[in-house]
Order: structure tokens, then C-alpha cells, then sequence
């Protein structure tokens, strides 16, 4: 039963419009169904911890209990690193705590029983199932593409409140991307800090992150990075003019990690807005779909 | 009617700063039973102790009780002191209006309230104490000494040249421990092997020294003196009474395997020596490894000995033996860092390596000659990066301690490094630089002198690009992040307690911390000693030290037992539990609660009526119980009773203040 409720965050209304796109697409392709939960409302991220503890955990724990008093049964999927960071670690407290759970009831006057699990889109592909569906609409492979697969630090930190088994070296994302045929190169910095929100206003301090970012993965000979969350997919695409002008940061395309799958199943360019991004990407994708049709037909 | 007297300490101002002692004294003298009561500045001084006798005779006293410190620190002086007197040494209570009273209050008022609450108490019980008798019991003149590291080959050599028999069990087919794994010792770099290796030749030449080598303890009971130990002696393979060592069996062996001697940075046959120095310098075949042993092809070696020592048919044999002493010297071994540092790796890259696998590298009997190539290219690197404290002094990563010798020898392998390789750059990483012992920090001084430069932080990240290692940390006396592009990276990992300790220490009844680590009798007191009687501790099994602060605990250790050995017999304390046979059902549930293994199940004949019927009861063993209670809080039918704590005198005493 492929069924998840869906919260989709801020971002994904407006600068991931690519990566919302292209996952609804992959989700109508193999009949996964998102229900978005109705009046959600901001995660918080990254400031309402800072300021309130407890508004920290209200705020996400508020759409996490309309989810649940909602779609009851259904565990809560989410595409963005910081919402899943927020979600899960107010879950993840209301689970285990009983003395913050009856807190964050009070605030959010509703009850929250944190009885289902907060998923990123990573744990829900990965699923023997989801996989086995993707699988059977891949219609044209992008051979030799080099993909460098970037998670984040959030999709995989802390390691007490996600349970990613590996924090510095996950496997998740290369195992989807791979069945697009693509080839995901080994690097050292999938789960680097991009700098998060403060790309905005400590701009001295967090743009330099992005440039040792890129750089490894080129030096490791990817033509393209992956990523599984809309802020770090704007923080490594959008600024590389400047990159380049300061540090001399090669570009690169960045993509939304669904865009691959969506495009390797044969969406259109305009189905998935493929043509919004910063960097142009066309050649690779398409010299990757004409080496994915050669091998077919040797 | 008993005649007790109450002796009140001053302890200088220690208790009479706080504690109004004359109002003490003066108050015990109502209380039931006591006939003298006086106070004294120093109690436990000699003349404070010759007045206690002079009024033990003068006022015929027949029971005492003194008010002063803790009994832990002078119950057995006065215990002692009592042996000349008419009064038994158990006929004696300490209260305690030290520890318990005068230091931890600062109302003189209520402490001297409670200081003569104490005192009542201690009079109450006093008067139901009986006089209590110590044994003797026989002690065996032999010491076993569990590892043979340098801790161990220490502690068997003094020991044996005591004139008392010592058997040396190492689990390994060599003794030698770590100490034979590495190059230079600090701050004198004189050749490590140079310095343990004539002490190996010592042991397997002693003749008061039996050696067993691949053995293990496979269980322990007895109890001090009289210990009974079964040791597993593994299967060899190789006759090592005809054996010669030629070497010539190792010279054909098809198959190579990691060597864990040279920390996986060479293979070794399946037969032959631990290393070329291995003492007994005799070889083994290892039985996960040998082919014939496995699935019975090969054979190679049995056909080149010219003496015909290999056998493949060899067993493990189990050994019972008798000692009257234990040396428990097991030592320590490394951290498993690549799990817990993903990092750094995690072991992926092949020039990221233990400080350990760098002895190796720069010892001149290891894999490179002593020559400091990377492993996976067999360069020489130019600029090492040395991280310190990895797992230790870390409790989110690793361990909270700190493995004490880190320092020392990171400071040693920059040395080296700068040494022998012309134009090195040497970056260490560290949280503090710790250098206490002598002539080291001497030795840390020159290091930088020589060119080692000291970064205070840590590394966040090791990564690989264009086959350098990127070493990512902050430098954070400048708070600046650094970046080092290094060949070769030296991790200089925690100490944990070797593989097993928690299985031995419960064979021992020895307790361990939470890490592993042996426990002391008492950190400061009793630091050689565990807290079963027989059971001597010394080296890193007790927790991480160097070589100079380990050779002088073996010693410590094998004074301790040269002096139990000395003795042909020795006093028992009467102070263990006793069993009411005609109470007790025999449930057993003191068997199981005993953490000394003191109480066994036994069948006695009892009348009843006319007949005579069997029962079982439960036994205690004298020279095994160490008075703990346990037992009797376990006991259904209350059939156990500790002497000098029975039931009635807890409860006297608890009455004496209540009612």
C-alpha cells in the first residue's frame, strides 16, 4: 500500500517547483498516493527551535496531529530536509517523552499520539515495493550519466532521532538513482552542511561550504549532482555565478533526485519544468538518453 | 553486667572543631551499660591507645567503644591494640563522627546532637557483641600470573625470584604483549625490543617459571591460598617438547593470512611464529588457517620437519592446578575506530592507520624494515597528519577517559617521522598535551624543537582527493578552520580492555567498571589489589598507563604476593555468615546471590523424633566468604546471619535511637 500523508512545506509551492513536479510525476507512475494534509501549517525551520524549544516542537507537531486525526493509518512523507528534521524530531519527542508530549498538546490545544512514522522521500522510494514499481516504467535509461548524490545534513542527522544507519556514507539515494542508469560516483561529501538558511545571511561564512561541495564531486567526475531537499538544491544551483566569480567553483547542474527517475520514465521537458533550473542541462541529459537508446538497441 | 567504656576522639580539630567531644562523652555516660567515658586528642596515637589499655584495666572494662573516624581507616589498629587486653579484639565498635559527622556538618549544635545519636547506637550494639575467633588456613606456595605482557613477564619474574613458583599463562603463542610490537619506547627512545626481549628469554629460562603459552583460564575456584585453576591449553599442532625451532615448517607453508602481529600491514604462513623474537621460539599452526586442518589437503610441513613434530591430531587439553596467589595482567587492546568514526573513513582508506600499525611500520622487524612507506603504495609520505585523543576522552564518540599514554607516543611517532624521513612535515591534531611523567615533557619540547607542528583541535572530516588525504579541522586557539593535504594519516586510538576481561573477572570474582577495567580494592590504598582476597591486578587491565608506570605496578603486585606467599598459613576474618541449619530449607537463593561463590548446597543427617532423615542446607565456605551480607538479605527463613552484624544487634542499635 503505497499511501502517505503528504507535508509539502513552503518551498515546495515555489522554488522547488521542479522537484514538486517531477515527484508527483514519479508518484502518478507507479500509483503512490500523497494526501496532503489539510491546514498544515510552517515547520518552524530553522529559527522556531532557536528561539522557543517547546514552539519548536508545537509547530511541526501541529500538522503532524491533523495529519494523524486525518489519514490515521498513513505515516507522513515529506520532501524537504529541514521539514523532515523538524517533524521528525517533534514525533520523535512527543514519542518518547510523555512529560513534552502533554506540552505540546497543551500548545497546539489538540491531541498528538505520535503513533505513525515521519518519512523523507528517500525512505519511501528505497521500499522493496516503491522500487520494484519504479523499476517497470523505466523507459529510457540515462546511460552514462555521472551523478554524485547529495543528501544533506539533515536527511541523515542526528542519527539518535532519523536512525540513518550510516551518516557519512548513505546508500539510499544511489540505489534509487541507479535505476534510472545513471552511474553514482563515490565522493566524500554527500552529507555536508550547504549552509541551510544562513546562506542568507551569513554569507561569508556559509558560501565557501557550497564551493568545497561542488568541488569534490567534480573532482570525483560527476556531471551532475542529486539532491532529496529544495533548500540544498538552491543553495548548490542558484548562487554558482557568484561561486564562480569568488572562488572560481565550477558549475554544474543540480537536480531534484525524482527529476532523474521522472525523466529516465520519459517525462516531457515541460512536464517537470526541467527548464527552470539555473544551470542548462540539456546536453547531458540528452547525450545520456541517446547512449541509453544505442545500448538498447546493441 | 558488661562494663563498657566510650573512648572519644578529637582527631586534632578534625572532629572536636565541629563536635562538642566532652558533651559527647559526657552524655555517654548515661547510657545503658557504659561505666567510663573520656576523650583524647589522638585516639589512635600511642599514648592515645595506652591509656585505652591502662583504663581497660583500671575499670575492668569488659567491652570498648571509640568514637573517631571511619572504621575503614582504624577498626584494625584498635582491633590490634585490643590483642594484648583482656578483651577480644570483636568487642570493639568504631562510630563514626568523622566522616559521617564532623566533616559533612557545620552546626556544631546538631552535629554534637548527632554525634552522641552515633555513639548511643554503637553502645547499644557492643553490648550483644560476641567474642569471634579467627582461623588459619593453609596457603599453597605457588602465584599464577594471567598475561604475558610486559606487566605480566614482570610480575612472574619478581615473583619467581622470590623463590616462589609461578605458572605464566598468555593466550597467544608468544609472550611479549604490545610492548613487542613497538619500536621505541618514550621519552629515552631506546629500542623496545631491546629492553623486553631479554626479559622474555628470562621467563621461558627461570626455572622457578612454568610457561603456557596458547592457553586460556577456563574456570577458577578456591578461594585465597587455595585456589584450583583449569586452564585450557589450545591445541599447538607442533610438538614443542622435540621441536627445535628451525623455522624450516614456516618456509613452504602455501598458505598466507593477515598478520595480526603487524596489525594486518603483512601476512604471515599459517604455521610458525608469532614474530621472530616469540618466545617460546617454537611455531603453532593456526586451525582456522592450515589447509589439512580444514578440509584435510596440503600438509606440506609434516613432510619438511626433519623431526617429525607436527601433529595434526592435537587437542586442547585442560589443566588443574593449585595456587595460592592470582596476577590477573591481561592488558588492553585498541579501540575499533571505524565504526565509530565514518568520518575519518572508517577504514577506507588504506593510509589512515592506527598509531600501533605505525610502530609497525617504523619497527626495523616489521613488514617495511623500519622504512615509513604508505601502505597503499609503498611510498614515502611527506606530510603526516597525527590525530590524538580518537575514541578516548570522547563519550559521544568513544570512551570518557583518557588513555594516558596518547600523548607520549604521538609525541614519539612525530619524532620518528621527522627522523627518518628528510624534509617531513608533521601536523598533530590534539585536545591538550598531557606529559606528567618524567623527563617528558622534555621530550614534547623537542619534538617541536625538531619541527612537529601542534594544532589544538580536532579533525571533522578525512577524505580523499588526487590521492592526498584532505584533513578538515579547526585550529582553536586561532578559531580558524585548517585544511591539511596529507599522505598519510596516524590515528592514535583509545585503549579498551582486552577481548574477554568480563568473562575472567566473573571466573575471578573481580569486579570490573563500565568499561571494562579491573577495579582496585581502593584507588589510592589498595591499588594492587582486588577486592577478593588472592586476586592481585597490575598493567593496563586495571586501566590505560605506559610501560614505566606498568613494570612498577607488576612490581607492586608481586610484592603483594611474595608476601602472601611468605606466610604458611594466614588468618581468615571471623566477621563471615553462619548458618542456622535448623532454620535453613536449603531453597538455595543464597547460593545464587553469593558473588563469591562462598555457599554451596549440602546434605546433613537430622533427627527428627526417633529418626534420623536427610536435609539439605546450605555451607558456607570460610576461607570464600568476605562478609559481604548479601546472603542474608536474600535468606527466606532469616537462617543467615553475618557475625558481628546479626540481626539483633542492627536492630538494637536502630532501637537505641528510635525508642
Amino acid at each position: 500500500m503505497m499511501k502517505y500523508s503528504f507535508f509539502p512545506g513552503c518551498s515546495m509551492g515555489s522554488t522547488a517547483k521542479c522537484y514538486r513536479l517531477s515527484l508527483e510525476y514519479v508518484c502518478r507512475q507507479i500509483g503512490m498516493d500523497l494526501y496532503e494534509i489539510d491546514g498544515w501549517n510552517c515547520c518552524g525551520a530553522t529559527s522556531a527551535h532557536v528561539m522557543n524549544e517547546v514552539m519548536g516542537l508545537a509547530l511541526p507537531a501541529l500538522s503532524l496531529a491533523k495529519a494523524e486525526k486525518n489519514f490515521p493509518h498513513l505515516d507522513i512523507a515529506t520532501g524537504c530536509a529541514a521539514c523532515y528534521s523538524r517533524l521528525k524530531t517533534a514525533a520523535h519527542h512527543c514519542k518518547n517523552d510523555a512529560g513534552v508530549r502533554y506540552q505540546v498538546e497543551k500548545t497546539i490545544g489538540m491531541p498528538y499520539e505520535a503513533k505513525r512514522e515521519v518519512l523523507n522521500f528517500m525512505d519511501i522510494f528505497g521500499t522493496e515495493e516503491a522500487m520494484t514499481a519504479m523499476q517497470e516504467k523505466i523507459r529510457r535509461p540515462l546511460k552514462g550519466l555521472k551523478v554524485a548524490c547529495y543528501y544533506g545534513c539533515l536527511n541523515v542527522r542526528p542519527a539518535a532521532i532519523t536512525g540513518a544507519p550510516d551518516r557519512e556514507n548513505p546508500m539510499t539515494m544511489e540505489n534509487i538513482i541507479s535505476l534510472s542508469g545513471a552511474d553514482c560516483i563515490d565522493w566524500s561529501f554527500k552529507t555536508e552542511c550547504c549552509g541551510g538558511a544562513h546562506q542568507n545571511d551569513a554569507t561569508t561564512e556559509t558560501r565557501p561550504l557550497v564551493d568545497v561541495i561542488i568541488r569534490n564531486a567534480v573532482a570525483n567526475g560527476a556531471q551532475c549532482i542529486v539532491t532529496a531537499c529544495p533548500l540544498c538544491n538552491m543553495n548548490l544551483e542558484m548562487r554558482q555565478k557568484e561561486y564562480e566569480r569568488i572562488f572560481g567553483t565550477p558549475r554544474i547542474p543540480v537536480f531534484a533526485f525524482t527529476e532523474l527517475i521522472a525523466i529516465a520514465m520519459g517525462a516531457h521537458w515541460n512536464e517537470i519544468a526541467l527548464d527552470a533550473h539555473y544551470t542548462d542541462a540539456s546536453k547531458i541529459i540528452a547525450e545520456a538518453i541517446r547512449a541509453g537508446k544505442e545500448a538498447d538497441v546493441k | 553486667m558488661s562494663r563498657v567504656g566510650v573512648f572519644v576522639c578529637h582527631c586534632g580539630t578534625n572532629i572536636a572543631q565541629t563536635v562538642d567531644v566532652e558533651r559527647v562523652a559526657e552524655a555517654a555516660k548515661s547510657f545503658p551499660g557504659v561505666v567510663y567515658s573520656s576523650t583524647y586528642k589522638y585516639m589512635c596515637s600511642e599514648p592515645g591507645q595506652a591509656m585505652i589499655k591502662e583504663t581497660i584495666e583500671k575499670e575492668n572494662l569488659d567491652r570498648i567503644v571509640i568514637c573517631s573516624c571511619t572504621p575503614r581507616m582504624h577498626e584494625v589498629t584498635f582491633r590490634k591494640m585490643l590483642k594484648g587486653t583482656k578483651i577480644n579484639p570483636y568487642q570493639l565498635e568504631i562510630a563514626n563522627i568523622r566522616e559521617q559527622c564532623s566533616w559533612v556538618h557545620t552546626d556544631k549544635e546538631k552535629a554534637t546532637e548527632k554525634a552522641i545519636n552515633l555513639a548511643r547506637m554503637s553502645v547499644a550494639k557492643v553490648l550483644l557483641n560476641e567474642p569471634l575467633h579467627t582461623s588459619s588456613i593453609p596457603i599453597t606456595k605457588r602465584a599464577l600470573v594471567i598475561g604475558g605482557g610486559i606487566a605480566g613477564i614482570q610480575a612472574a619474574l619478581d615473583i619467581a625470584d622470590a623463590g616462589h613458583e609461578v605458572v605464566l599463562v598468555e593466550k597467544e603463542s608468544s609472550i611479549g604483549g604490545k610492548m613487542a610490537m613497538l619500536d621505541k619506547t618514550f621519552p629515552t627512545l631506546d629500542c623496545s625490543a631491546c629492553i623486553s626481549t631479554p626479559k622474555m628469554v628470562d621467563v621461558s629460562q627461570h626455572p622457578n617459571i612454568t610457561l603456557m603459552t596458547s592457553s586460556e583460564i577456563e574456570s577458577v575456584g578456591g578461594y585465597v591460598g587455595n585456589f584450583d585453576v583449569t586452564i585450557r591449553q589450545k591445541a599447538k599442532y607442533v610438538n614443542h617438547d622435540i621441536c627445535t625451532g628451525c623455522g624450516l615448517c614456516e618456509t613452504k607453508c602455501p598458505t598466507k593470512v593477515i598478520s595480526e602481529f603487524n596489525q594486518g600491514l603483512a601476512k604471515r604462513p599459517a604455521i610458525g611464529k608469532m614474530y621472530a623474537q616469540a618466545v617460546p621460539a617454537k611455531p603453532v599452526i593456526d586451525p582456522n588457517a592450515c589447509r589439512k586442518l580444514i578440509d584435510g589437503k596440503c600438509g606440506l610441513c609434516a613432510k619438511l620437519c626433519p623431526l617429525g613434530c607436527i601433529n595434526f591430531e592435537d587437542e586442547d587439553k585442560l589443566v588443574t592446578e593449585k595456587f595460592g596467589a592470582i596476577v590477573v595482567a591481561t592488558g588492553y587492546q585498541l579501540i575499533e575506530w571505524g565504526e565509530l568514526y565514518p568520518e575519518y573513513g572508517g577504514g577506507k582508506y588504506k593510509d589512515v592507520i592506527t598509531g600501533l600499525q605505525f610502530e609497525r611500520l617504523v619497527n626495523a622487524s616489521g613488514p617495511s624494515e623500519g622504512h615509513i612507506l604508505r601502505p597503499s603504495d609503498n611510498t614515502e609520505p611527506k606530510t603526516i597528519v597525527i590525530i590524538k585523543c580518537v575514541g578516548s576522552r570522547d563519550p559521544k564518540k568513544g570512551k570518557s577517559y583518557c588513555s594516558r599514554a596518547c600523548c607520549m607516543y604521538g609525541a614519539k611517532h612525530a619524532h620518528q617521522i621527522l627522523d627518518k624521513i628528510p624534509g617531513a612535515k608533521v601536523v598533530t591534531f590534539y585536545i591538550d598535551v598531557r606529559t606528567p611523567g618524567k623527563n617528558y615533557e622534555e621530550f614534547y619540547d623537542n619534538t617541536r624543537h625538531d619541527g612537529a607542528i601542534y594544532v589544538r583541535g580536532r579533525v571533522s572530516k578525512i577524505y580523499e582527493e588526487d590521492g592526498k588525504l584532505i584533513c578538515l579541522g579547526e585550529d582553536s586557539l586561532l578559531a580558524r578552520k585548517v585544511a591539511v593535504k596529507a599522505d598519510m594519516v596516524v590515528l592514535e586510538t583509545a585503549m579498551v580492555p582486552a577481548v574477554g576481561i568480563r568473562e575472567l573477572a566473573g571466573m575471578l570474582g573481580i569486579a570490573v567498571d563500565n568499561h571494562g577495567w579491573v577495579t582496585e580494592a581502593h584507588p589510592k590504598l589498595r591499588p594492587v589489589e582486588t577486592q577478593t582476597g588472592g586476586v592481585f591486578l597490575c598493567g593496563v587491565c586495571q586501566g590505560p598507563k605506559d610501560i614505566p608506570d606498568t613494570v612498577a605496578q607488576a612490581g607492586a603486585a608481586a610484592s603483594k604476593v611474595i608476601g602472601l606467599l611468605n606466610k604458611d598459613s594466614m588468618e581468615t576474618s571471623p566477621m563471615i555468615s553462619k548458618v542456622d541449619e535448623s532454620k535453613c530449607a536449603g531453597c538455595g537463593f543464597c547460593v545464587k546471590m553469593c558473588p563469591y561463590k562462598a555457599i554451596t548446597l549440602e546434605d546433613i543427617d537430622v533427627r527428627q523424633g526417633p529418626k534420623t532423615v536427610k536435609k539439605t542446607v546450605a555451607k558456607i565456605n570460610g576461607g570464600l566468604c568476605q562478609g559481604c551480607g548479601a546472603c542474608n538479605v536474600a535468606c527466606r527463613t532469616g537462617c543467615i546471619e553475618l557475625l558481628g552484624f546479626k540481626n539483633n544487634q542492627i536492630l538494637e542499635e536502630v532501637d537505641s535511637l528510635c525508642l
